[in-house]
C-alpha cells in the first residue's frame, strides 16, 4: 500500500457489491473509461471489470462419481454412451475427459477424421438433462464382487459431477498458419496451403488473462463465471509459464498463464458448455469461462484498460515448424489486426479466421457484470497467487 | 442486374454436349463457374453463379431444361441451425465464396444463403455441427 493513490480492498469492494453499489464494467468499456479519465480517476469510480472468453479448452473434464449398485462394485473400467472414463480412483470414480472420443470413432483412418462423439459432447448431454449410457468393469473383490454393472442415468442421479479443467482460459495464442502445399487440419482449425488463412483464438480485449497479465488479483480461490455457473481458480494450469517476454503493457507476446479451474457440472449450462468436433484432430469442449478483475487501484485500472491495439501474439506455422516442435515466429502481430479481417505475412494478404467467439465472450462479460451488479456475484480473495 | 446460384446435374448423354457457353452466346447472361466435375458414371455436376437480367434469366434455366440439364437452387440446400451455431468463425476458413463471413466489428458470423455454392465443406468444419444439407422440403419442413 502507499504507492498507489486508489486503495481498494476485496472486502470493501464486496460490500459494496452486498449493497448494490458497486460499479461494475465490461473489459470493453474500461478502455473508454481510462482513456478519458486516466487510471487514478477510473480506479476511484470503478470496483470492478468483467472479462470473458469462449474457445474450445481441451483440457477439459468431470469427476462423475456414479453411485454404488448392488452387489457393490470397485469400478476399474467405466464408459459414458461409449466414451471410455479414467476409472484408476476410489469405486464409482471416474474421470472424463473432453478430448477422449467414442470407442468406435473411425478417427483420422479416413483423412481428416470427423470425430463426431466424445467425452466433451457427453457432458453436453449431460448438462442438456439427456439420459447417459453408463457401463462399467471391475476385477471383483470380496470387498466389492459385482464385476459388471449397466445403467442409464442423467446428471440429477449422480451423487457427485465436479467438472475439474487443468488448462484453461490461455493467456494469449499463437496465430496459425500453414506454409506446405497441402491443406492441414490442426486443433487451430483447417489450414488451406500457402498461407491461405491465419487462424486464431483469443477474446483478446475481454480475455481474462489479458486483462490482469500479472495474475495480480487471480490465484486460488478467485472466483469465477465457468459454463453459466460460479466455479473457481484451485492452481495455475497445466503448462501455466509466467516468465515470457511481455510488451511494455507486460502483457505477454507468446502463450503464458493457464489456469486450473473447477465448478459444479450439476449447475452448469448447454450454452457455456459446447462440444466440438475438430475435423481430423479430435473431441474438444468449448467453455464459457468469466472472470472478474478487482479494480484495487490504478494499476489494475490500467491493465484492465489495455485494447486489441495493445494485445499481440506470433504468427507460427502449423504446416511444418509446428509439428516439428520449431520455434519460430513469422510476424508478430495485433488483435486489432487479427480481428480487421486480414494480417499481412511476407507481403501477402492473408485472411484471418476467429475460433475464439466473442459474441460469447461479450455475453459472458455482460452476465458476470449483471450478477456482480445485483449482489448475487462476489469476488473470492486470492488465497495463494502464482 | 440479377444474381443467382443454381446447381446443374447433366445426365451422361448430355454431359458431353456444349450447353452452359449459351447461356452467353443466346441469354446475354454472365456465368461463374464455382464448382464442377464429371462423376464415374459420366454424369457432369456444376455449380454456376448466373448474372443477367431477370428475363434472360428465366430464359436460360428454360434452355438447360430444355437440352435435359436438371437446374436446382442451391440457396434452398445448406441450412444453418442457429441454435448450435457459437460463432466461433471456424467455417470461414474454408467457406470458398464467403457465403458465411464474419460481420465487424461485432464479429458475428453471418450466413448468406445467396452466395452459398453447397460445396458443404461448412457440414465437416463446424465444430458444433450447427450446418447441414437439407433438401428444399426439409428447409420447408424446418422453417414452419
Amino acid at each position: 500500500m502507499g504507492e498507489f493513490k486508489v486503495n481498494k480492498t476485496y472486502a470493501e469492494i464486496n460490500e459494496k457489491i452486498k449493497s448494490g453499489k458497486a460499479v461494475v464494467v465490461t473489459a470493453e468499456e474500461i478502455i473508454g473509461i481510462v482513456k478519458e479519465n486516466g487510471p487514478v480517476e477510473a480506479a476511484a469510480q470503478v470496483d470492478v471489470v468483467t472479462t470473458g472468453t469462449f474457445a474450445p479448452m481441451c483440457s477439459s473434464g468431470a469427476f462423475l462419481n456414479i453411485g454404488q449398485s448392488t452387489p457393490s462394485v470397485r469400478t476399474t473400467k467405466t464408459w459414458f454412451n461409449d466414451v471410455p472414463a479414467y476409472s484408476g480412483v476410489a469405486a464409482v470414480d471416474s474421470f472424463l475427459g473432453a478430448t477422449e472420443v467414442s470407442i468406435n470413432d473411425p478417427l483420422n483412418k479416413i483423412h481428416p477424421g470427423e470425430f463426431n462423439y466424445g467425452g466433451a459432447h457427453v457432458l453436453q448431454d449431460l448438462v442438456s438433462g439427456k439420459k447417459v449410457e453408463v457401463r462399467a468393469e471391475s476385477y471383483g473383490t470380496d470387498c466389492y464382487p459385482n464385476r459388471k454393472i449397466e445403467k442409464t442415468m442423467t446428471l440429477a442421479d449422480m451423487p457427485q459431477a465436479i467438472m475439474c479443467n487443468p488448462r484453461n482460459g490461455y493467456q494469449n495464442y499463437n496465430c496459425a498458419i500453414n506454409r506446405t502445399d497441402k491443406t492441414k487440419y490442426t486443433y487451430m482449425g483447417t489450414l488451406k496451403p500457402n498461407m491461405a488463412n491465419a487462424n486464431y483464438c483469443s477474446a483478446g480485449q475481454l480475455s481474462p488473462l489479458f486483462n490482469d497479465p500479472y495474475l495480480k488479483t487471480i490465484g486460488i480461490g478467485t472466483r469465477i463465471f465457468l459454463g453459466g455457473t460460479q466455479g473457481y481458480v484451485s492452481w495455475s494450469g497445466t503448462q501455466h509459464k509466467s516468465d515470457v517476454q511481455r510488451g511494455l503493457n507486460g502483457v505477454p507476446l507468446t502463450p503464458a498463464g493457464t489456469l486450473f479451474v473447477m465448478g459444479n457440472l450439476k449447475e452448469m449450462s448447454p450454452e457455456w458448455l459446447v462440444a466440438q468436433s475438430i475435423r481430423g484432430y479430435g473431441v474438444s469442449l468449448s467453455m464459457g469461462l468469466g472472470i472478474p478483475i478487482p479494480i484495487l487501484n490504478e494499476e489494475m485500472a490500467k491493465f484492465t484498460a489495455v485494447a486489441d491495439e495493445d494485445l499481440f501474439t506470433q504468427v507460427v506455422d502449423y504446416g511444418h515448424d509446428y509439428p516439428q516442435a520449431i520455434s519460430k515466429s513469422y510476424g508478430q502481430i495485433s488483435y486489432a489486426e487479427l480481428k480487421s479481417g486480414t494480417i499481412m505475412i511476407q507481403g501477402q494478404e492473408i485472411p484471418t479466421v476467429p475460433l475464439s467467439s466473442m459474441i460469447k465472450a461479450r455475453k459472458i462479460a455482460m452476465l458476470l457484470k449483471e450478477s456482480i451488479k445485483n449482489g448475487s456475484f462476489l469476488l473470492g480473495e486470492p488465497q495463494h497467487i502464482f | 442486374m440479377y444474381s443467382k446460384i443454381l446447381i446443374l446435374h447433366f445426365p451422361p448423354a448430355v454431359a458431353q454436349k456444349a450447353v452452359v457457353c449459351y447461356l452467353t452466346k443466346k441469354y446475354d447472361l454472365l456465368f461463374n463457374i464455382l464448382g464442377a466435375k464429371v462423376s464415374n458414371s459420366k454424369d457432369g455436376y456444376m455449380v454456376l453463379e448466373i448474372c443477367g437480367t431477370r428475363d434472360n434469366y428465366k430464359k436460360g434455366v428454360r434452355y438447360l431444361k430444355n437440352q435435359g440439364v436438371r437446374v436446382s437452387s442451391a440457396e434452398q440446400e445448406i441450412w444453418r441451425d442457429t441454435s448450435k451455431c457459437t460463432h466461433c468463425g471456424a467455417c470461414t476458413a474454408v467457406c470458398p465464396t464467403q457465403a458465411l463471413y464474419v460481420k465487424r466489428p461485432e464479429m458475428e458470423v453471418i450466413y448468406d444463403k445467396d452466395k452459398c455454392t453447397v460445396c458443404e465443406l461448412c457440414i465437416v468444419t463446424c465444430p458444433t455441427r450447427a450446418m447441414g444439407l437439407y433438401s428444399s422440403k426439409n428447409t420447408e419442413d424446418m422453417l414452419q
